[in-house]
């Protein structure tokens, strides 16, 4: 799911927004939600991580402008270059994690071999028969699918009772898990595979390092790009994970099965995401940075009052207790936005102010996306074309689904988009263009 | 066969497609994206009313790049990965000295070579071909359109006549110079302008400088 990090100066949201569309004046229920919204001055958006164990649900906001009538032109400017940005810090991470995935899979022979599977695809795929092969691939897919629901479900109901406490240990687990048991195996076939020899002692250090200092960025302080870092690599190497024990049928049923959850769940008024969201945004409180990743840097800074070029890379500190109280999520843009008013827009006013907005988009998204370009280099016999085709289909969706935000202002999933495309990219290019682009390949002919 | 023939294959044919995009597109944001999109970036022209010539050649210059990288990426990539590979071609276990012997070796590494220029230059070729064309499409120069078309069947039909690589490369890199000369000229160069860029007189015509949208 994918969110924009508020920015305070909402006459920006609303020419994005008219920008894209038509020039008409936001509705006054914008106005009036951005009087709420203020205090976070998140600019809203759900998001979700889609881990095998949980599922996150992010707090939404509804941001929107409140002064119409702005000239247009500079301000169109702005906000595309804006948008343009949010698009390029997006792609920046999913690609670097979808490039760790498949340069893993390419030369770490452990994460293609089939050994086992899953207990939430209980199904064998090794049947006589193809009709056999599908039917057990599609009972897999629903086994998992209703996993994720249940588990989905149970957050929404800790999270509706508020027992954060819960909540919390289980994300510190899940963290626990990937960062050192998941790392540890990853680092132990990475030696193998190269054959470099590594003592325990050296080994423990190594990866108690790795993991300490993960903790602490991921659910304490840190500086964002070692954050963001972190939450790259548990999220490729989680993608490790389903890529290899997910059978092969299997994980493609699976991921256009997410897919449509993922539209389902968040768009959709009962859906247990929306709920969850709406629920965070009555108690107007943040989600679990824990596993959303955001790109997010600097604060925003009132009028005039600090200058923005001295704010650096500066990190918001993340308050993980949850007390209801004091909410200083990560990456947000905090409290000096509560007593900012609504800015008439002078283009100086509004370049003082540039703060940096910033886009988050949920772990599971990052998961999901390398799952399918991961499946695509390990199995697609057309090795690279298949998997940069899918690389770009992936991109390309995630582009559209960031101008769809922009355009409606409200989370959005993210899979449906990218994975159809990735999809309809992986099965026409390993079936019908493989097959040309070897023949020409092979005869050294240019088209 | 070893990292040394990969990187230098690499670089070859991919070089001065990575230099176009570090220096004229990575800064730029709007631009990455129209290098994705492509021709969906018809769509993104409409929320941008403001701008007329420049960023419709800003435009073609992209998606030239793009469909450019795209082509020879698609092209290419397989025999880079293979270069990489354990280099026995023979597959039945023949040792590599066997194979070197028998005289098959030059011609797999002629084969590797003519693919790597030929990259290259198809992915220069079809960013002046952009060029060219969205400008025909724009002032209704049908002529440079057709041409378009023709010179591409032309180096395409240009790969059949195979295993004579040396004339094939070189009547496609003087396609490739003259569609060049002719892609400048169609941007708003001219020989003025060049002299001055050579010099480093002016400033303007610095392709990064232009801050075009």
């Amino acid at each position: 799911m994918l969110t924009f990090m508020a920015s305070d100066s909402e006459e920006e949201v609303c020419d994005e927004r008219t920008s894209l569309m038509s020039a008409e004046s936001p509705p006054p229920r914008c106005c009036q939600e951005a009087r709420q919204g203020l205090e976070d001055g998140e600019n809203a958006a759900q998001w979700r991580s889609q881990d095998s164990e949980e599922d996150l649900d992010d707090a939404d906001r509804y941001v929107c402008s409140g002064v119409p009538g702005q000239p247009l032109g500079l301000e169109e400017e702005l906000t595309l270059k804006y948008g343009a940005k949010h698009v390029i810090m997006l792609f920046v991470p999913v690609t670097l994690c979808m490039i760790v995935v498949v340069a893993t899979i390419k030369s770490v022979r452990f994460y293609t071999e089939k050994n086992g599977q899953l207990i939430y695809t209980p199904f064998t795929e090794d049947t006589p028969s193809v009709g056999q092969r599908l039917l057990n691939s599609v009972l897999n897919t629903l086994i998992m699918i209703s996993v994720i629901v249940a588990m989905t479900i149970f957050l929404v109901v800790l999270y509706k009772y508020r027992c954060y406490k819960f909540i919390h240990g289980w994300l510190i687990m899940s963290s626990l898990m990937l960062l050192f048991l998941f790392t540890y195996i990853y680092l132990g076939e990475v030696l193998k595979t190269y054959n470099v020899a590594m003592d325990y002692p050296t080994l423990f250090l190594t990866v108690w390092n790795f993991g300490a200092v993960g903790m602490v960025c991921i659910h304490w302080k840190g500086p964002l790009v070692l954050q963001q870092a972190y939450l790259i690599m548990i999220s490729a190497l989680m993608a490790l994970v389903f890529i290899k024990y997910l059978p092969e049928w299997s994980a493609w049923v699976i991921l256009g099965a997410i897919s449509v959850y993922d539209l389902v769940a968040v768009l959709c008024p009962k859906g247990p995401l929306r709920m969850l969201v709406e629920t965070a945004q009555e108690r107007n409180e943040p989600i679990f940075p824990a596993l959303i990743y955001s790109s997010a840097m600097v604060w925003t800074v009132g009028m005039a009052k600090l200058d923005p070029s001295s704010q650096g890379a500066l990190q918001l500190p993340y308050d993980p207790e949850m007390e209801e109280d004091s909410y200083d999520s990560f990456g947000e843009p905090s409290y000096p936005e509560v007593f900012e008013p609504p800015l008439p827009g002078s283009p100086e006013g509004e370049l003082e102010e540039e703060e940096e907005r910033g886009v988050k988009l949920g772990l599971g998204d990052f998961i999901f996306y390398s799952v399918l370009v991961g499946k695509a280099a390990a199995t697609g016999s057309g090795d690279w074309n298949t998997t940069l085709a899918c690389f770009v289909a992936i991109l390309i969706g995630l582009c559209l689904t960031l101008l769809l935000l922009a355009v409606f202002k409200k989370a959005l999933p993210a899979l449906p988009i990218s994975i159809t495309f990735g999809l309809i990219f992986y099965f026409s290019t390993d079936n019908l263009v493989r097959p040309f682009m070897d023949t020409l390949a092979s005869h050294q002919l240019y088209i | 066969m070893t990292a040394a023939v990969f990187f230098g294959c690499a670089f070859i044919a991919f070089g001065p497609a990575l230099a176009l995009y570090i220096f004229t597109i990575a800064t730029e944001p709007l631009r990455v994206i129209f290098l994705i999109i492509g021709k969906a970036s018809e769509g993104l022209k409409s929320i941008n009313p403001d701008e007329t010539a420049p960023s419709m050649r800003l435009l073609a210059y992209v998606s030239g790049l793009g469909f450019g990288i795209m082509s020879g990426v698609f092209a290419f990539v397989n025999t880079l990965s293979d270069s990489l590979g354990p280099g026995t071609v023979g597959i039945h276990g023949d040792s590599p000295q066997f194979f070197l012997n028998s005289g098959a070796y030059p011609l797999i590494e002629k084969t590797r070579l003519n693919k790597t220029f030929m990259t290259l230059v198809i992915i220069l070729l079809h960013v002046f071909w952009g060029i060219i064309f969205f400008d025909g499409c724009e002032k209704k120069k049908w002529s440079a359109l057709l041409v378009v078309l023709l010179t591409h069947l032309l180096v395409s039909a240009l790969t059949f006549i195979s295993p004579h690589y040396g004339i094939n490369l070189v009547s496609t890199y003087i396609i490739m110079v003259l569609m060049g000369i002719w892609a400048f000229f169609v941007a708003g160069g001219s020989c003025r302008s060049l002299k001055f860029c050579l010099l480093c007189q002016d400033k303007d015509f610095l392709l990064f400088n232009q801050r075009s949208r």
